[in-house]
């Protein structure tokens, strides 16, 4: 891109300009500090120039929007034509109150729904089992039954909005569950649009909702993509996420290796399971976390970007540019909430969306400032909403594509952090995969270093978290904090007590039997889950008849 | 005594008490241990160790299930490193042994290496004491070995269950280093990886080619912890060995040596402590002698036994 | 608690939650400060947490939460440790815990409540001021 005379020129002339002009200044007043890091503890320097990016070639490395490599962004004409989707995540109490919560964002211009379920229902108990007590509608709706989908979509028409589900180890029997009320409201599977989270492996490393051992897992992983390749054709059949393994404390280059490296071991498992790439690559999404350090996570995004692209296209040989994709969400950074000062907290989610849409969301999330206390009040969930708007309507970012490319700073940092997260899947895959690496601790590891790493920079100061170890003020605890009402358990129990005494047991007891049968040969399990769901078998019910033939999943990995 | 007592009740809390007596060389935990040594020899000890990551916890996991399926009660002692610079320890084998907290045929003992030089510390054998006083039938000793505390394992256990895996690369070495003279039974964990096959090979090639004559030659059971195979014949194995010395004789025979050991060792403790109470002053002078080279370590340690014998300060 | 012992924490997580970053990061800072630190995983009862307290004989129980299951969970675990007649182990907890929650709880007997933004090296001063043993 550059000229080598002009770039010796340059070279020249910025040794001259740091014995001068800089060193006169540095004399006086030296920086702040003697290095200088992102937020994820990459060096940078006081400049950055062409000299930064003297190997880039636009063409190979940038290329156009809805091109490959798709560093500037997978649509040809990306906010121009369409803004992202606004998604905010929430559920939580009964189905009911859910609903009432879920009909609001839309009548406040919210354009997708984005369920939470409680811990029961994602570790697949209902709400009646020893070990969801307290738990019941806590982080999300309670969902035992069919019966408790059914009000919770009740008057949304399915065919009209799109739904992003929380759900991983028992997404095949969510899944079937929003069938089956699609069905009921004369939707059929073909229209139905969303995504289910459905990425087990970050469960194991990260986000500890696991039900079943890695194997059955990725079957049952595989099972939904190929059905839905079949009968739910719009519908994301997973959502890999590196947005928990954020979370747990992984740097940015992590976040990226560790998410792609599973992205991988996806892709492995479907062909293994003899399904083609094309056909299921264009339906796999992409999940990420949106940080307070600005253009390091801009560059994270178009470095994910282009490297899920090279991986698709040269790896596993994808023809269909949609197949290298790479799609995603995003979520502000729940862990960069503090409980001090709650209402810094908009100024950091509104930093962390901006990151977010400068690197090419296909939708979005805000963080409620309140949420490092409970879950959000209705006022801090339309707040962080409008934050979204405000970015979109005001800011003016979506007025171009990719604004951030030719930044020497944005390039080299995106050629960094691509460099450094292929060095990690190198080594991942040095240990035999994903699932192997997870297996030995590996990754659970390298993310814990990084954890404690960070703890100890804000423990010495070196790292300035404002409001928490510098700015502190004497505050008031705050007030009127959401509470999810106590009562909720009891009528769930009493709900799922009213079913089973009320919906056909026979039924209900062969359906499961059929499963069980099913889960012991390789038979595709949708159909035989679809119609447990059906017959208003548990959820509870059917991980039961899974867990008989698959057992449970144990952590064995500590420190 | 409330404790002693307790633990011959079977109370679990007393054993735990006097564990931590014994870990902060409380002088009443010797008192304890001296009423409840009489009670104590009925335990079957098995250690098992290996690198990390080998699955030893997940083993005795599987191990002690299927020892409380039969109605035995197990109590496990597991040992891991004390952090050489900050004296804390992370002791997470509990997380594999969930399934066993709630089941009051099992005691659970997490410990620390602390200072020991020995590796097994003097605490851990004590603490066996407890537990075999306590009832227990089986009591499983789990140490992290590298180096040192494979072989000292040998002086508490009537067993040594040694566990490989396939893939840590320094198998063979490890083997080397003295495991073998050690293991009694060989356990290939996470044997459904790839390289299990060839890592029974070698140990039974390591085993021809032993300088050392086996009484009974030590089995390589192949196992997944994760998954249980294997461990039922594992078991089988582990009680085929205590039959085999009992039969043979060899039970009284390890016993005594090792009550020799753990005597040895106690004399060279407390003789060591004593004199370090008493003596300290001497000694800390006859260091500066030795480093000023005023007179040397040999005439130095002549003169501390004079003092010692002549009851001299 | 004489100087220089050792002190024993158990670190525990009850409820359905995965999120163990912090129980993980305050598990290391605590054996960075000299502690043994006992962690037991994931999805422990009440009932477990107890048992392992006091087989481990532990000085402290640390209890990390962010389901919002608190206010169930953690006064179960007071209540057994009552019932077992255990009253010389510090409990301390941690986590999204709303601040209007935290007088019942230390009602309940929970000896402090550290939530999200504490500096650890306050809550290894305050294992270090309150040990019981």
């Amino acid at each position: 891109m550059f000229d080598r005379e002009s770039l010796k020129k340059l070279e020249q002339e910025k040794i001259r300009w740091e014995s001068t002009t800089v060193k006169k200044v540095t004399e006086k007043t030296p920086e702040r500090y003697e290095k200088f890091l992102t937020g994820s503890n990459l060096e940078v320097n006081r400049l950055y120039t062409p000299l930064d990016v003297q190997e880039m070639d636009y063409m190979r490395d940038l290329g156009f929007p809805g091109e490959y490599p798709f560093t500037r962004g997978i649509q040809p004409t990306m906010y121009r034509g369409r803004l992202w989707t606004m998604r905010q995540y929430a559920g939580f109490g009964t189905a009911e109150e859910s609903n009432k919560r879920y009909k609001y964002l839309l009548s406040q211009g919210q354009t997708g729904l984005s369920v939470a379920f409680d811990l029961p229902t994602q570790i697949g108990y209902d709400s009646d089992h020893p070990l969801a007590q307290g738990e019941v509608g806590k982080v999300g709706v309670a969902i035992d039954s069919l019966k408790d989908m059914e009000t919770l979509f009740d008057e949304i028409p399915l065919d009209k909005v799109s739904t992003s589900m929380t759900i991983n180890a028992p997404a095949a029997i969510l899944l079937a569950m929003y069938i089956a009320v699609a069905e009921k409201q004369g939707v059929s599977p073909d229209k139905l649009s969303g995504t289910i989270q459905n990425d087990i492996l970050k469960e194991y490393v990260a986000r500890g909702t696991y039900i079943f051992p890695p194997e059955p897992s990725m079957r049952l992983i595989t099972d939904i993509f190929e059905f839905c390749s079949k009968h739910v054709p719009k519908w994301n059949t997973i959502s890999i996420s590196g947005y928990h393994i954020r979370e747990a404390g992984a740097t940015a280059v992590q976040e990226v290796a560790f998410t792609l490296a599973n992205g991988i071991a996806y892709v492995e498992a479907a062909i293994k399971a003899g399904l083609d790439v094309d056909e299921f690559a264009p339906r796999l999404s992409f999940f990420f976390n949106a940080h307070n350090d600005l253009l390091e996570e801009v560059a994270k995004f178009r470095a994910a970007r282009r490297l899920w692209a090279k991986i698709m296209k040269e790896r596993f040989k994808a023809k269909n540019p949609k197949s290298m994709m790479l799609r995603f969400h995003t979520q502000t950074a729940g862990s960069t909430l503090t409980a001090q000062q709650p209402d810094n907290n908009i100024v950091r989610v509104t930093i962390q969306a901006l990151a977010a849409v400068l690197g090419g969301t296909q939708s979005l999330h805000t963080n409620s400032r309140d949420e490092a206390l409970a879950l959000p009040t209705e006022e801090s969930v339309r707040i962080a909403l409008r934050t979204q708007q405000i970015i979109a309507y005001e800011s003016g970012v979506t007025e171009t594509i990719d604004p951030l490319a030719g930044s020497y700073y944005v390039e080299h940092l995106t050629n960094l952090i691509e460099q450094k997260a292929m060095e990690y899947i190198n080594k991942i895959d040095e240990l035999g995969g994903a699932p192997k690496a997870i297996e030995k601790g590996y990754i659970q590891q390298e993310i814990q270093e990084s954890a404690y790493r960070y703890q100890q920079e804000v423990e010495s100061g070196r790292r300035i978290v404002v409001g928490v170890n510098k700015f502190q003020i004497e505050e008031e605890p705050p007030k009127n904090l959401l509470k999810v009402d106590p009562e909720v358990e009891r009528i769930q129990k009493e709900k799922l007590s009213q079913l089973k005494a009320t919906r056909d047991n026979l039924a209900v007891k062969n359906a499961l039997e059929e499963l069980t049968k099913k889960a012991a040969s390789s038979d595709n399990l949708m159909p035989a889950i679809i119609t447990c769901v059906k017959t208003y078998a548990t959820l509870g019910e059917i991980c039961d008849a899974l867990r008989r033939v698959f057992g449970e999943y144990k952590a064995t990995v500590s420190f | 005594m409330e404790l002693v007592e307790g633990i011959l009740k079977k109370d679990k809390r007393s054993a735990a008490r006097l564990i931590t007596l014994i870990e902060r060389e409380d002088p009443k935990a010797v008192d304890a241990l001296k009423k409840l040594y009489k009670y104590t020899g009925n335990s079957y000890i098995i250690g098992i160790t290996g690198p990390p990551g080998a699955g030893k916890s997940s083993l005795v996991n599987e191990l002690a299930k299927r020892m409380r399926a039969k109605g035995k009660t197990v109590g496990i002692i597991a040992v891991d490193p004390t952090s050489p610079f900050t004296g804390g320890a992370l002791l997470g084998d509990r997380i594999r042994m969930q399934d066993l907290t709630l089941d009051p045929g099992i005691f659970i003992r997490s410990m620390a290496s602390r200072g020991s030089l020995g590796g097994i510390a003097k605490a851990t054998y004590d603490a066996i004491n407890v537990l075999d006083a306590f009832g227990m039938d089986y009591i499983i000793v789990e140490t992290v070995g590298v180096g040192q505390t494979e072989i000292d394992i040998v002086k508490v256990a009537d067993t040594v269950v040694v566990v490989l895996v396939p893939g840590l690369g320094d198998d063979v070495q490890a083997i080397k280093a003295g495991i073998m003279e050690i293991a009694d039974i060989f356990a290939v964990n996470k044997a459904d990886r790839e390289g299990a096959d060839k890592l029974v090979t070698e140990i039974e090639m390591m085993l021809d080619l032993s300088q050392k004559e086996f009484l009974m030659r030590p089995p390589i059971i192949k196992t997944v912890a994760t998954t249980g195979a294997g461990v039922d014949e594992l078991e089988a194995k582990l009680n085929e060995h205590l039959n085999f010395i009992l039969k043979e004789g060899l039970l009284a025979q390890r016993r005594k040596v090792k009550a020799r050991e753990n005597f040895m060792e106690l004399i060279k403790f407390e003789i060591g402590k004593r004199i370090f109470q008493e003596k300290g002053q001497i000694i800390e002078t006859l260091i500066d002698e030795i480093f000023e080279k005023n007179t040397d370590p040999y005439t130095a340690m002549e003169k501390l036994l004079q003092t010692i014998i002549k009851g001299e300060s | 608690m004489q100087e220089g012992q050792t002190i024993r924490v158990l670190i525990a997580k009850p409820g359905l939650d995965g999120h163990d970053r912090g129980a993980k990061v305050i598990a290391r800072a605590l054996r960075d400060a000299g502690m043994e630190v006992i962690y037991t995983g994931l999805r422990q009862t009440p009932e477990q947490i107890v048992e392992a307290a006091i087989q481990e004989d532990v000085d402290v129980i640390g209890l990390s939460i962010l389901s919002g299951a608190h206010n169930v969970l953690f006064p179960r675990v007071m209540e057994l440790l009552k019932e077992r007649g255990v009253d010389d182990i510090l409990v301390i907890g941690g986590g999204v815990i709303p601040h209007e929650d935290i007088p019942y709880l230390k009602e309940c007997g929970i000896a402090e409540i550290f939530t999200p933004g504490t500096p650890i090296s306050q809550i290894i001063d305050f294992i270090k001021n309150n040990v019981k043993k």
